[in-house]
């Protein structure tokens, strides 16, 4: 088999078994060995049992995707089965979560399974021998529920199969007997650590037919973190003075608004879980609208509920961040998996004409930076502003230097007057404040705002058309005038990401490459991991990953495709949402974007990406049937 | 100067300094109940001891949306049957702000009924005013959720089949902590049960009957009305959630019978608001969150510390 440069391990069982955990602390042991880490998990719509993997890639140079196929597969059976018989329809789940995992081990892999959960003849049902041969697999059966019984009880099969694995693979226990004492105490401790050991010394001393092992960490310049997008969005709402959020459980969003609640009443600030996710959103806009700076988000389903109060902050011109975490639609779709499908649904949702900032960001640190700048534009330029992630991006784990986020908060409020500034501000002859100004004193499109309880402040907000003041108006000057000045803070704002050279959008590859890849989001650095395998083989190709969706960076993106002969857009949804949005917005390239679709409930990985590109290259065609390729217009 | 100087400030105020210096034209109906509203509301207001810029009143859609058109305060016209979500946030955000929010029978029993239940559920410190006038108005008459039976409409051509929504009875099982029920016809009453429930330190619900001269012929059935605290027959301990409840069927029960039963339902003063039980479990702030954004001397915390976690 082929030396693996990362490491690339799976741990498969059924939801509840503790596989989330276990592979968290696989993962931070491996980055405290001085490895970079990813992590991407994969989880059925149920509480308990089912087909449930996490993988963990793990190497010296920069890791950023879950990478091709995997090397290592450690399964701990679902310990949660409950239909042995047959011809049941979820077949037997015992077995499963060996037998569901194998198509994707890549050749020379290897395979550790708990024969104590597992049946000889469940085994031999599926012909693993026959298999493993075919594909050079290494498989070793091990007891890791009797190791784990011996000491404590059955579900300790996790610590087992980890230190199994760090045995096969020569990485130091150490650092997983370190995590678990400071993980755990009293009995629980000592049994971990027991089960450990022993699993350890067995994995010494079987017999290794496999020839590799985990790569030896180099070491990390500085101290890392391990977080995921969730995490990171979360963080970057708090640093940005954000301290009131609003929202209703819906996975994936669950993620943001758990982290939230759990950390923002310590930070001082407010929690609620409402009645549902109208209003979430109605709340957010209420307190925003009461001065602080607050936050809500959903997932599609949930997010269609906010399409009525996004309006209504847009109207009222009522700063608000939501977070919109995809998961496959339509309607309630597959809940526990990414799609990027929301895209047309995020830029256009809720009557009339859209004035609403959208960022994708692409990875853990984009959604720390891209959170703060979308509060930024929304206290700035009081509109609303949307992150916009998926399921993908929301639970995989990666390390990022702890310095990156040695960041200044920012509780600025943004374009809110002080009292002092509301007496010195207009008013009209009735003393009634101009909170709608026509023409904003400074030039720009925003009119600063006064909070209830300000002396001199006074005004209506309204989802109604208002005039200066607030008051409702159909008079058909105001109307334009107010539209205009509404939509023209798009224009402005695209000119302040232009100005500050704080470019969302991200590039990979030579830069006069022929041909182009366009994606967006979660999958951005998959994209460029096989862009680089593209050249490697002589391909002339180069990305970006647009993360700016509205307002749209015009310029950018026609200098990309001035530049190439043709691009490929990369995207996770049927229909191909970027690319239509990339038409709408420049006007043309209908015939230079072609689109690689996969909405199967997978991430693209690199190899996905490497073969759309031949195939649009005239170089084949897509191999299976996960993906779909739709041709440029004309071709 | 504080940054919200308007709370709390000790400046006596009549029922003008509520009238807008640009009122703009009612497009309420002539004879319309509204009005009795919004004059109740400005009556009561120097009783409360508010001044308008402490003032933030919230309504939805209808043709009660409009109040806080006519109603000189901070105001926010949401969208239809919303006005409370948006209205609880802001007290959440700053409890120094008097709270009132508003909507007619359709927005806030009918679009509006889940928001209505919760909020009544949580006790927040608001006063909530419905104008029920059992009709749809704005949309021009169609059946609402407080229409009689057998009520006939464009949209239920053939009569309804439902019973009436009981709002008495739902305000108390949802959890308000004030309930009460006067009409546009007996403008003394209502200032005095607004000014109560505006300044009482829970979820006060106001039922308010409006007649609708245009859509509900019948509106004079608000007339006459028995004051259920002045009469001998009916007075019933408001404290006592039993008496309550049973006051509040017969009352809902007598209304559509041409009984008009007005006052003071229930009253619990002992329930804390939803901010004080909040407070109480740590969840928050003792100053008003929305100080803090003005408070140059504000310590804010970065999430760098939560980091210890990750490593």
């Amino acid at each position: 088999m082929p030396e693996p440069d990362d490491l690339m391990w799976r741990i498969a069982g059924g939801s509840g078994d503790g596989i989330d955990s276990t592979s968290q602390n696989f993962a931070k042991a491996l980055m405290r060995s001085g490895l970079n880490v990813f992590t991407h998990r994969h989880y059925p719509s149920r509480i308990r049992g089912g087909h449930t993997y996490v993988e963990v890639r793990a190497g010296n140079g920069p890791v950023n995707s879950r990478g091709d196929g995997y090397n290592f597969l450690l399964t701990l059976g679902d310990s949660f089965a409950r239909n042995p018989s047959e011809d049941a329809y979820y077949g037997n789940e015992e077995a499963k979560p060996l037998t569901e995992n194998l198509d994707e081990l890549n050749e020379g892999g290897v395979i550790v399974y708990d024969e104590g959960l597992l049946d000889e003849e469940d085994v031999e049902a599926i012909n693993l021998e026959e298999r493993a041969e075919e594909n050079g697999w290494h498989v070793y059966p091990v007891d890791l529920r009797g190791i784990a019984r011996e000491h404590g009880r059955d579900v300790m099969r996790n610590t087992a199969g980890v230190g199994f694995t760090a045995a096969l693979m020569d990485i130091d226990p150490a650092y997983f007997e370190e995590i678990i004492s400071n993980g755990m105490s009293g009995e629980m401790k000592e049994a971990n650590l027991k089960v450990l050991e022993d699993a350890y010394e067995l994995g010494q001393e079987v017999e290794h037919t496999h020839g590799w092992t985990a790569p030896e960490g180099e070491g990390h310049d500085e101290e890392q973190v391990l977080l995921s997008g969730s995490d990171a969005i979360s963080y970057g709402a708090i640093d940005e003075g954000c301290r009131f959020i609003s929202g209703y459980p819906m996975t994936p969003w669950t993620d943001v608004f758990t982290i939230m609640s759990q950390n923002l009443p310590k930070f001082g600030g407010i929690s609620e879980q409402v009645e549902d996710e109208i209003a979430a959103a109605a709340l957010a806009i209420g307190a925003s609208h009461a001065g602080v700076k607050a936050m809500s988000g959903s997932s599609g389903g949930g997010f269609a509920l906010m399409s009525e109060p996004l309006g209504l902050a847009e109207m009222t011109e009522t700063p608000l961040v939501l977070v919109e975490a995809m998961r496959a639609g339509p309607s309630t779709g597959m809940p526990t998996k990414p799609e990027q499908g929301d895209l047309e649904h995020i830029l256009y949702t809720s009557q009339g004409d859209s004035t609403r900032v959208v960022f994708a960001p692409a990875n853990v640190e984009e959604c720390y930076t891209q959170t703060r700048k979308a509060f930024e534009l929304a206290y700035e330029y009081q509109i609303p502003a949307i992150v916009a992630y998926d399921q993908k991006l929301q639970g995989e784990l990666r390390n990022v230097p702890e310095s990156f986020f040695d960041e200044e908060p920012n509780a600025d409020p943004g374009s809110v007057l002080t009292e002092e500034e509301i007496a010195e501000a207009a008013h009209h002859a009735s003393d009634k404040f101009k909170r709608f100004l026509h023409e904003p004193e400074d030039g720009s499109n925003v009119s600063p705002r006064s909070v209830p309880g300000q002396e001199g402040g006074r005004f209506l907000a309204t989802g109604n058309e208002h005039n200066e003041v607030g008051h409702i108006s159909e008079d058909p000057e105001n109307r334009v005038i107010q539209m205009n000045r509404r939509m023209g803070k798009l224009d402005d704002i695209r000119e302040e990401l232009d100005a500050t050279e704080q470019s969302h959008q991200t590039y990979h590859g030579p830069e006069d490459a022929e041909y182009g890849i366009i994606t967006w989001g979660s999958q951005q650095d998959t994209v460029f991991e096989a862009v680089d395998e593209l050249n490697e083989a002589g391909h002339s190709v180069k990305a970006v990953g647009v993360s700016d969706l509205m307002p749209f960076p015009e310029t950018e993106m026609t200098e990309f495709l001035e530049s190439v002969e043709h691009a490929v857009v990369v995207e996770m949804n049927a229909s191909g949402q970027l690319r239509g949005h990339i038409q709408k917005e420049l006007g043309k390239y209908g015939d230079k974007l072609s689109s690689l679709l996969k909405y199967n409930g997978n991430p693209f990985e690199p190899r996905d990406v490497v073969e759309g590109f031949e195939t649009s290259n005239g170089d084949g065609e897509l191999p299976h049937q996960r993906m779909t390729y739709v041709p440029a217009a004309g071709d | 100067m504080s940054a919200f100087s308007a709370i709390g400030a000790d400046s006596e105020t009549d029922d003008e300094a509520f009238t807008p210096g640009i009122e703009p034209q009612p497009t309420w109906c002539p004879g319309c109940g509204d009005f009795g509203v919004l004059n109740a509301l400005k009556k009561a207001m120097p009783e409360v001891g508010r001044n308008p810029d402490e003032v933030a009143v919230f309504t939805g859609i209808g043709c009660s949306g409009k109040l806080n058109s006519y109603f000189e305060s901070y105001g926010f016209h949401t969208i239809h049957g919303r006005s409370l979500p948006v209205a609880r946030a802001t007290k959440l955000a700053n409890p120094g702000v008097e709270v009132i929010a508003a909507g007619g029978d359709g927005d806030g029993y009918g679009i509006g009924g889940n928001h209505f239940i919760h909020t009544a559920r949580e006790n927040h410190d608001m006063t909530y005013i419905v104008f029920n006038n059992e009709i749809f108005g704005l949309t021009k008459g169609q059946t609402s959720p407080t229409s009689p039976k057998g009520h006939k409409s464009k949209t239920q051509p053939s009569g309804s089949a439902k019973d009436p929504l009981r709002p008495l009875s739902l305000s108390l099982s949802a959890g308000a902590s004030y309930i009460a029920r006067t009409a546009a016809v007996n403008p003394n009453q209502a200032a005095e049960i607004l000014a109560e429930a505006i300044q009482h330190d829970g979820f006060a619900h106001v039922d308010f009957l409006t007649q609708c001269p245009t859509w509900n012929k019948d509106a004079k059935q608000y007339v006459p009305y028995t004051d259920i605290q002045e009469s001998d027959e009916y007075g019933h301990d408001i404290n006592d959630r039993a008496e309550a409840a049973q006051a509040m069927y017969d009352a809902e029960s007598k209304l559509h019978e041409g009984e008009i039963l007005t006052g003071r339902f229930y009253v619990d003063d002992e329930r804390p608001s939803y901010t004080a039980e909040k407070q109480a479990i740590g969840e928050m702030p003792e100053q008003p969150l929305a100080e803090r954004y003005f408070d140059e001397d504000a310590e804010w915390d970065r999430s760098y510390d939560l980091l210890e976690k990750h490593k």
